[in-house]
């Protein structure tokens, strides 16, 4: 057995243009949702006169620090639509952007350890159905059977009860998929911006019409915001306020192996989650550090409890080493489900909240918003994401299917 | 790891302490004045700022009593402990991220 070798890239990603002094639209964030809203903007509405401004470099934010988990097996209606919207784009871009980032349908397994987890899992499976999304109940020894390394043994302190499985759920390399998506936008004539830091917006009367810059001002017809961690900071700015906390969410990463595990593994119940990368690395996470941060790094204890779950789960990997840990800064909402919306500011556009899971709905995440800017109202996927509803009540609760799990 | 000085048992860490969000967030005054929009910002709607941030801990496994802290979002710096009955003390932050 081998591990998969990556692909070449294209001769050329993208160009590194200066900034204009206007566009129609200016997407505040580089990350794979802005580059993704960008590139629907181009090739479903036409609108290619578009700047991406980013304050680091291109997809150096989550979108290179998440463990690239995708799936679609959430509880509620809307959640369903738009993350399987979602894996439908998924199964089709590799194919649409001319690039192979390494997609692969290896499953997802969502382990249950307590009574309480499985009547949660069952129910979801049946909700996953009802919605069209595969999903599957598997008892403890069908469990191993797609995962043969993981310990179903009654004789742990959680053992495993059974588990969800989602067989069209996977993993995807996520930088590729940003530089996947940047070069054909920037085909497309989207001026993508690194280095330039949005420090404010020009207002008139009521309505955005561009933003100041660490590079200078810059007008705007349109202006989106995709900041993931940073969304609350810059609305405030903005002159709103957000339903959003920013928490430290980390991951790690073993030496290379051979490939030992089929698939991925998580649960929320003992705090850990496995997949094994292309290259052969162990790719792990668990949950955010409980306070709010901005800081790019996490608390240890968390990493302590989570090698002795995976160690447990997985008594293969009590030697391996861990070779590097990283954090990202997530912004998570009361109902553990995004906003994608209009804002008090006219011609602003919000979408963030996506927490600690929202790279698997890159594609969607950049179809709907590039609808709701370009359009000025939602798609029908993202209109219950909007911020109205922490007025009316009608809230997405995912906690559930969501929060810790990615 | 973060390390707490618990105003009643002193320097601790972080394991031994839950966190319990902003401080500083009053119950409404005459909760029947309240419209939907002003329920949801007290519900819902918290301050998020990347510098000094007032907010509440408790003391877990320790005296299981909360206190505020002013802590740096981006640095991570304690720059204080207080008691809930004492106001937000005045402290400044030394900057610089981590
Ligand atoms: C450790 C970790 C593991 C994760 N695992 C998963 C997973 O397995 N599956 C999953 O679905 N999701 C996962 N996530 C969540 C996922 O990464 C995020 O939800 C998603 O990446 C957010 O959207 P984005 O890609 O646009 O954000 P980002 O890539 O963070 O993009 C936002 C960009 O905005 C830029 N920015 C901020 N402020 C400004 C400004 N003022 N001016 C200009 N630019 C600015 C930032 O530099 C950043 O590049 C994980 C996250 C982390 C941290
Ligand atoms: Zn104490």
């Amino acid at each position: 057995m081998s591990t998969t070798p990556l692909p070449e890239h294209p001769a050329h990603l993208w160009r590194n243009p200066e900034p204009r002094s206007s566009y129609d639209v200016v997407i505040v964030g580089g990350g794979g949702h802005g580059l993704a809203t960008a590139y629907y903007l181009a090739t479903v509405h036409g609108i290619t006169n578009v700047a991406v401004l980013e304050k680091g470099w291109l997809a150096g934010g989550n979108m290179a620090r998440n463990t690239t988990i995708i799936r679609s097996n959430y509880l509620w209606d809307e959640s369903a639509g738009i993350y399987e919207h979602a894996l439908k784009l998924w199964e089709g871009l590799p194919a649409e952007l001319d690039y192979d980032f390494l997609f692969s349908q290896r499953g997802v397994l969502n382990l249950a350890h307590t009574l309480q987890d499985v009547r949660e899992g069952v129910r979801r499976v049946g909700a996953n159905k009802l919605n069209g999304v595969d999903a599957e109940w598997l008892g403890p020894e069908e469990v191993a059977e797609v995962c043969p390394i993981l310990n179903v043994s009654r004789d742990t302190r959680y053992p495993v009860l059974g588990g969800t499985y989602q067989p069209r759920a996977g993993i995807a390399k996520h930088d590729h998929v940003a530089w996947a998506l940047a070069r054909r936008a920037d085909e497309l004539g989207v001026d993508i911006i690194q280095h330039c830091e949005v420090t404010g917006f020009v207002k008139d009367g009521g309505r955005v019409v561009g933003v100041e810059t660490d590079r200078g001002r810059i007008n705007a017809g349109r202006v989106g915001l995709a900041a993931a961690g940073h969304s609350s900071v810059l609305a405030e700015k903005a002159g709103f306020r957000l339903p959003v906390q920013s928490h430290p969410l980390q991951a790690l990463v073993s030496e290379l192996h051979e490939p030992v595990h089929p698939t991925v593994v998580m649960s929320n119940h003992v705090h850990v989650y496995v997949s094994q990368a292309h290259k052969g690395e162990l790719v792990m996470g668990a949950g955010v550090d409980s306070y709010n941060g901005y800081g790019q790094r996490g608390a240890f204890h968390v990493i302590e409890q989570q090698m002795a779950a995976a160690v447990e789960l997985f008594p293969v990997f009590a030697r391996a080493h861990v070779l590097r840990t990283w954090g990202g800064i997530v912004d998570v909402t009361p109902d553990a489900s995004p906003i994608i919306s209009t804002t008090p500011v006219d011609g602003m556009y919000v979408n963030c909240g996506w927490g600690t899971g929202g790279f698997k709905a890159t594609p969607a995440a950049g179809w709907t918003f590039a609808h709701t800017i370009a359009t000025g109202s939602p798609h029908p996927l993202n209109a219950p994401f909007a911020l109205d509803r922490f007025v009316t009540g009608a809230l997405i609760d995912e906690h559930g299917a969501a929060a810790v799990a990615h | 790891m973060l390390r707490l000085n618990c105003p009643w048992c002193g320097p601790r860490d972080e394991t031994e302490f839950h966190y319990g969000g902003q401080a500083h967030v009053p119950y409404p005054g005459d909760p029947h004045a309240l419209d939907d929009r002003q329920w949801a910002e007290y519900v819902f709607y918290r301050d998020n700022p990347k510098g000094p941030f007032a907010e509440r801990w408790m003391h877990a496994t320790g005296c299981r009593r909360w206190f505020n802290a002013v802590r740096d979002t981006a640095t991570y710096q304690v720059l204080a402990t207080y008691r809930l009955d004492e106001p937000r003390p005045d402290v400044l932050s030394e900057g610089g991220t981590r």
